[in-house]
């Protein structure tokens, strides 16, 4: 199957610095629409569409807008999680360098849905260079008046992954350490300085206009039963044409890895960052959708030239340290993994460390606090799964003793 | 000059605006030294080790002196693929300093940073703002001869 371009749909085609070119594509055209439909229209639009956030979770959207929306108060946030930081993860880049209009629009009609005027971008400080074009962007839509009654301001990160979680990101927008938060209460509930929020990928809300305009049936006869719509992905690593490529959900691995991005001889291809699924090359033709694999679209391949162990070891030190430091089972359990891994790069494992390793995984992944802890292990587990004897073969001589 | 859209409020004395000042005076001193700090916690009417622990939170935030170029090279796996440790070993050459140092001159700061992003054009670094990628050894000498 060839790339479907939706959310991409006006990539390389628009000037994002001439909003012109985004009115000649329909540009705002959705915002109008919905602005005719009442805002309980146009979350059943949504929820009907079965969209999905983009940002990795894939928690319905239209079930979080009406949550919002049924929840006390006229003030209330819409917030673009412009984060990014998961490794591998360039999509909302490519987005945000190429069509920030449709972004705007998505943003405008998700604050018309839950009744909230005013909104922000959370950009990471890593794109800072982004921002003055963002500006651009959002000055040209307000001068022609699509942006009454609602604002957008930018909020810029200052380098700290976890603020990609939806709470540590509410947290840094308040002048705050980026910490995670205790849920309940859920952001549509009690957010933003305590207000009803709604947090959406970029993605996600580019995905918006388009399903307003052409009506959820069009877009839930897209994907598969479970996830509907497209998916762009940003694949790198081993492979000759890395970039950012937008395919139907449940489209097999292959097709984006050896088709697209024309890799060869693949040992493993990692799904969603640091966080994400390790994949033996056996299971190249798995499909990409929320019910299989999915994660926020980055796809990193390692070649048979490429270290299991060193894999795993590098993903372990990103992801200690990234926590956040709030809750003991991520605090404490990122540390003891990387202890472990790094043993194991060194081939200094003990066979014990095996049996800790599935046991630690097991309680981070119950207790911890946040995404980021409780997803941490899983490329300790699918390793431990899949390429068993790379661990069996740097078990070291020295077993139980202190290293001498 | 750096330029921002983030609209502080007009009342400097409220601490949602920390995170924000806190990136302001590094701008404006370099770095964020113990005075600045207490500085801040005295108008904004928290403590200090509150203003701190936001300080050393962020990558992105200095308590110690910093270069007036700041260098970060990208360590996570996809720039690892694409040899970044020979980047790292480029930098070190063409300035004399190793990964978390300053120059004595005062010109570059050197840090290893994770993925900002740019795997596509992997190996990738920063200096202050900029993204530099596709980077091979003579790119470095030239990038990092060009900066003042």
């Amino acid at each position: 199957m060839p790339e479907e371009r939706i959310v991409l749909r006006n990539c390389d085609i628009i000037k994002p610095e001439r909003i012109a070119t985004y009115l000649a594509r329909d540009g705002f055209k959705a915002l109008s629409k919905a602005r005719d439909m009442s805002a309980d229209q146009v979350i059943e639009e949504i929820k009907a569409s079965g969209l999905r956030g983009r940002g990795g979770a894939g928690f319905p959207c239209g079930l979080k807008w009406e949550l919002a929306r049924k929840s006390e108060g006229d003030e209330k946030y819409v917030i673009c999680n412009a984060d990014e930081g998961e490794v591998g993860t360039f999509k909302d880049r490519y987005i945000l360098e190429r069509d920030p209009f449709t972004l705007i629009e998505g943003m405008a009609i998700a604050g018309y849905a839950i009744g909230a005027k005013k909104s922000y971008i959370y950009l990471r400080a890593e794109y800072h260079y982004l921002l003055d074009s963002l500006v651009k962007a959002i000055g040209q839509a307000r001068q022609k008046g699509f942006l009454d009654n609602f604002d957008i301001d930018i909020r810029e990160g200052a380098g700290a992954y976890v603020c990609g979680e939806e709470s540590a990101l509410m947290d840094s927008i308040e002048g705050k350490r980026g910490e995670v938060r205790y849920r309940p209460p859920f952001p549509p509930t009690r957010g933003l300085w305590g207000k009803p929020t709604i947090i959406n990928n970029v993605e996600t809300l580019m995905n918006i206009p388009r399903i307003v305009l052409n009506g959820a049936p069009w877009f839930s006869r897209i994907g598969t039963e479970r996830s509907k719509g497209t998916k762009v992905f940003s694949v790198s690593g081993d492979v000759k044409k890395p970039g950012v490529y937008e395919l139907v959900l449940g489209s097999p691995l292959r097709e984006l890895v050896e088709g697209l991005a024309v890799a060869e001889r693949v040992k493993i291809v990692q799904v969603g960052g640091a966080t994400g699924r390790i994949i033996p090359y056996s299971m190249i033709d798995t499909p990409l959708s929320f019910e299989t694999i999915l994660g926020a679209g980055a796809i990193t391949v390692f070649d048979e030239t490429r270290d299991t162990i060193d894999i795993v070891y590098k993903t372990m030190e990103f992801l200690a340290e990234e926590s956040c430091g709030k809750c003991a089972p991520c605090r404490e359990g990122t540390e003891v993994l990387v202890e472990i891994m790094g043993r194991f790069s060194r081939g200094e494992g003990e066979s014990r460390d095996i049996i800790i390793l599935g046991q630690l995984s097991q309680a981070m992944m119950l207790s911890s606090l946040c995404g980021l802890g409780q997803a941490a292990p899983t490329a300790v587990i699918d390793s431990l799964q899949y390429f068993k004897d790379d661990y069996g073969s740097r078990i070291g001589e020295k077993q139980g003793g202190v290293a001498g | 000059m750096s330029k921002t859209a983030e609209r502080v409020s007009t009342q400097l004395k409220d601490p949602q605006n920390l995170l924000i000042l806190l990136k302001e005076a590094q701008r404006r001193f370099g770095y964020l030294q113990q005075e600045r700090l207490a500085e801040l916690a005295n108008s904004l009417g928290i403590s200090i080790s509150e203003v701190y622990g936001t300080a050393t939170f962020y990558a992105f935030l200095a308590t110690k002196p910093q270069g007036r170029n700041v260098i970060r090279i990208c360590k996570s796996l996809p720039c690892f693929l694409k040899d970044s440790g020979l980047i790292i070993e480029s930098v070190e050459q063409e300035i004399g300093i190793k990964p978390g140092g300053s120059t004595a001159d005062g010109k570059f700061t050197f840090e290893l940073t994770n993925c900002i992003g740019a795997c596509d054009i992997a190996p990738a670094m920063m200096i202050n703002d900029k993204v530099y990628g596709e980077l091979t050894g003579r790119k470095i000498s030239r990038i990092l001869k060009a900066c003042e």
